[in-house]
């Protein structure tokens, strides 16, 4: 099996574009990282990493995030937040749109995108 | 040369076509049941294979992951992993959505450490195409080395890729490994994923699914309230308007059969319990069976479309108020048309409070059956106001929902270890409702209430009639309190007395416990009236508007809204919770809401009302 390129030329047919799939080395506490629940509305971001908690039912749930695709590299888009509460949100991964409760957003680290 | 499969199994993420692909394989030839020990609803079919063989398909819960989180992908991991009293498949088919493959392929690499032989399905492929996505099947079938087809379920040969692979010898898989993974193993697996997905599939840099920006206008916070607030009142207007002009065809229908049978029979015993126990008792409940239609059809093209988990996300903010999730509305607002598979939808709820809970209060939607009994009372207390009438049928189906919040609040608060409720959710793709899918989602409906008038309604009004008919044939309102009937009726009034029941309605509340959708006709009964089912009810709203007071007529209705009157609810209750306290406390807290609500409003209106 060929290693994962680090840059990949996609053809379609609407044209060229160029994606990066290579997750770049990231550091969790590095300092512009937030919790996914802190992103704003219409935001995007990439996701760092998700906090694992030791506590059974909390670990469960990250890692069914971790199953559903959180997983660092991936893009994020925040496509609602009910305000003023925060929460529930709806989140773009991918081609799915999760629907998150803070709770279950608090474990997702992100990195905004510029 | 290896076997060919005989027996294969659905396996597949939520939301990825899978049980509309197992409509187009199977077609009407399915088999609705319920797993050993769990409602989880068993579906097994025959489908054809391009050589004509005939072959059973299993349609397994759908799973995001064998690392279960609720009732349903338990089931599944059990199945599939020979942990159940379920005999394991020859073949798994893996139902992959084409469009989501970063999503649902890392299901095929964990169901590739079973030990089964595997078929990789990439559904939706039309979908696909549209979005701009490309697939390079033939690299991704040497990746995760199994076959790959590509099916579009709702294209009447879609499937037919499926059909032709189905009849290759089966191949030998590697043997069994799967273990529950650990973080690691998650990561791991999902690096894997990636690869695979990066050296297989090209798709668009800029996302061209139209959901996104359906969702920014449907999940608003203003416009998301008005367009589900129009939804559920379109909703309800067609069950209520439409289901009367098709309910008005049953029941002409009914008394044509009754006219017949009365000119070609004796008059005698026999005619009695044909004419008026048997056609008047199931017809009077027949005639519901457009309403409930009529609301599943809603029900299940709002979810097929994709907007039902939009319309919970919406509502999960109110609905957490009262120490629930958004993932209690699907469950609770099938309520509306019967608590049965309301309860039954609870399965998908991974808090188990939470499920407990909305199971609770689940029969305080106001089901059809209640609407009737309702309708008879309203129509009794305003025969002249339509608009009356019609708000206190909203009141009532309010009081209902209020009263539901309530109790599941209450249940929050004396919840000691109270945790925030989960509600991780998929909001899927929106898209066309598969007519396919819904016929045949509509005829399973169809095919349990049909069975539930067949057996338990039908018992009773025989049972019903058989009390007001010995010992003493009635032949009036005095022959009627002759009958055991009558005896029991005036033995129970002393108990429903201080709540403002007379001896008719007592006696009609004892078959209404059992199924509420009798208490019309055992009214009927009651007042020994004879005749076709609308005729009954017109003479009945006559001598209810005269005779009861409107104290009587509110605290009746105050019970209809309350008390647990359906022992099929109460069998399900039971069946999911696996427990016989749960499905007591149900009874008893319902019953006690019935009479203390009762008992006030008789009370209070009474006071009221005396000069």
């Amino acid at each position: 099996m060929s290693p994962i390129p680090h840059t990949t030329i996609v053809v379609f047919r609407r044209g060229l574009s160029i994606r990066n799939f290579a997750a770049p080395a990231m550091d969790p506490q590095a300092a512009n990282t937030i919790s996914l629940n802190e992103l704003p509305e219409a935001g995007w971001a990439t996701v760092s990493g998700v906090t694992v908690p030791t506590d059974p039912a909390a670990r469960t749930l990250a890692l069914r995030l971790l199953e559903l695709g959180f997983v660092p590299g991936e893009q994020v888009h925040m496509v609602r937040v009910v305000r003023p509460s925060g929460e529930p949100l709806a989140v773009r991964l991918g081609h799915t749109t999760f629907a998150l409760r803070r709770s279950e957003a608090v474990l997702i680290q992100v990195i905004p995108a510029a | 040369m290896a076997a060919q499969p005989q027996r294969i199994a659905l396996l597949g993420n939520p939301n990825c076509g899978k049980t509309a692909l197992f409509n187009l394989l199977t077609g009407s030839r399915q088999k609705v049941a319920n797993y050993a020990g769990v409602t989880v609803e068993r579906k097994e079919g025959i489908m054809r294979t391009a050589g004509g063989r005939r072959i059973q398909v299993l349609d397994l819960p759908g799973a995001y992951s064998l690392n279960a989180l609720s009732n349903d992908e338990a089931v599944t991991r059990d199945v599939i992993t020979g942990h159940s009293k379920e005999a394991l498949p020859d073949l798994l088919v893996c139902v992959v959505d084409a469009t989501n493959l970063r999503l649902h392929l890392r299901l095929v690499l964990e169901a590739r450490q079973l030990g089964l032989p595997l078929v990789v399905v990439l559904n939706k492929m039309d979908r696909a195409r549209q979005l701009g996505i490309v697939i390079d099947m033939d690299r991704l079938a040497r990746e995760l080395d199994l076959p790959v087809v590509g099916t579009v379920s709702v294209h009447a040969h879609g499937a037919d890729a499926l059909r032709t692979v189905l009849d290759e010898p089966l191949r030998e898989a590697p043997p069994a490994h799967w273990r529950q993974p650990g973080v690691e193993q998650v990561r791991a697996t999902q690096r894997d994923v990636l690869g695979i997905f990066n050296r297989t599939v090209v798709q668009p840099a800029v996302d061209k699914d139209p959901s996104i920006r359906i969702d920014r206008f449907l999940m608003h916070p203003l416009w998301g309230f008005m367009v589900l607030a129009l939804v559920l009142f379109a909703t309800f207007l067609a069950v209520f308007s439409g289901g009367d002009v098709l309910s008005g065809w049953i029941e002409d229908g009914f008394g044509a059969i009754a006219g017949v049978v009365e000119a070609n029979m004796d008059e005698g015993l026999l005619r009695g319990l044909v004419v008026e126990g048997v056609i008047g008792g199931v017809g009077g409940v027949i005639v519901f069976l457009p309403q409930i239609l009529i609301l599943f059809l809603f029900i299940l093209a709002l979810e097929a479309s994709g907007y039902l988990p939009r319309a919970a996300f919406l509502l999960d903010r109110p609905m957490s108020a009262a120490g629930l999730s958004g993932r209690s509305f699907i469950p609770l607002l099938s309520s509306f048309a019967c608590a049965i598979p309301g309860i039954m939808a609870t399965r998908t709820i991974s808090s188990w409070r939470d499920r407990l809970t909305t199971i609770l209060i689940a029969p305080l939607m106001a089901c059809s059956a209640r609407i009737p009994v309702y309708t008879l009372i309203v129509a009794a207390m305003f025969p002249n106001d339509a608009v009356a009438a019609a708000l206190v049928m909203v009141g009532l189906y309010v009081l209902g929902i209020v009263a539901a919040m309530t109790v599941a609040w209450v249940i929050k608060r004396s919840d000691k270890q109270s945790s925030v409720s989960p509600l991780l959710m998929e909001l899927p793709a929106y898209q066309w409702p598969d007519l396919r899918s819904l016929l045949i989602g509509l005829w399973e409906r169809a095919v349990v209430f049909l069975r539930r008038v067949g057996t338990i309604i039908l018992a009773l009004t025989i049972v019903m009639w058989a009390l007001y008919t010995i010992p003493s044939p009635r032949t009036n309102e005095q022959g009627a309190q002759r009958s055991i009937a009558g005896e029991l009726g005036h033995a129970l009034h002393y108990v429903f007395a201080p709540i403002g029941f007379n001896e008719q309605i007592s006696f009609a509340l004892v078959p209404g416990m059992a199924a509420r959708e009798v208490v019309v006709s055992a009214l009927g009964t009651a007042y020994a009236m004879d005749g076709e089912e609308g005729e009954v009810e017109d003479q009945l709203r006559e001598r209810i508007t005269v005779e009861w007071s409107l104290a009587t007529k509110l605290s009746l209705l105050l019970w209809m809204v309350f008390a647990p009157q359906c022992l099929s609810t109460f069998a399900v209750v039971k069946r999911e919770t696996g427990s016989w306290r749960q499905m007591w406390i149900m009874g008893g807290y319902l019953f006690g809401l019935a009479y203390l609500a009762s008992f006030i409003t008789y009370q209070l209106t009474n006071l009221l009302t005396a000069h």
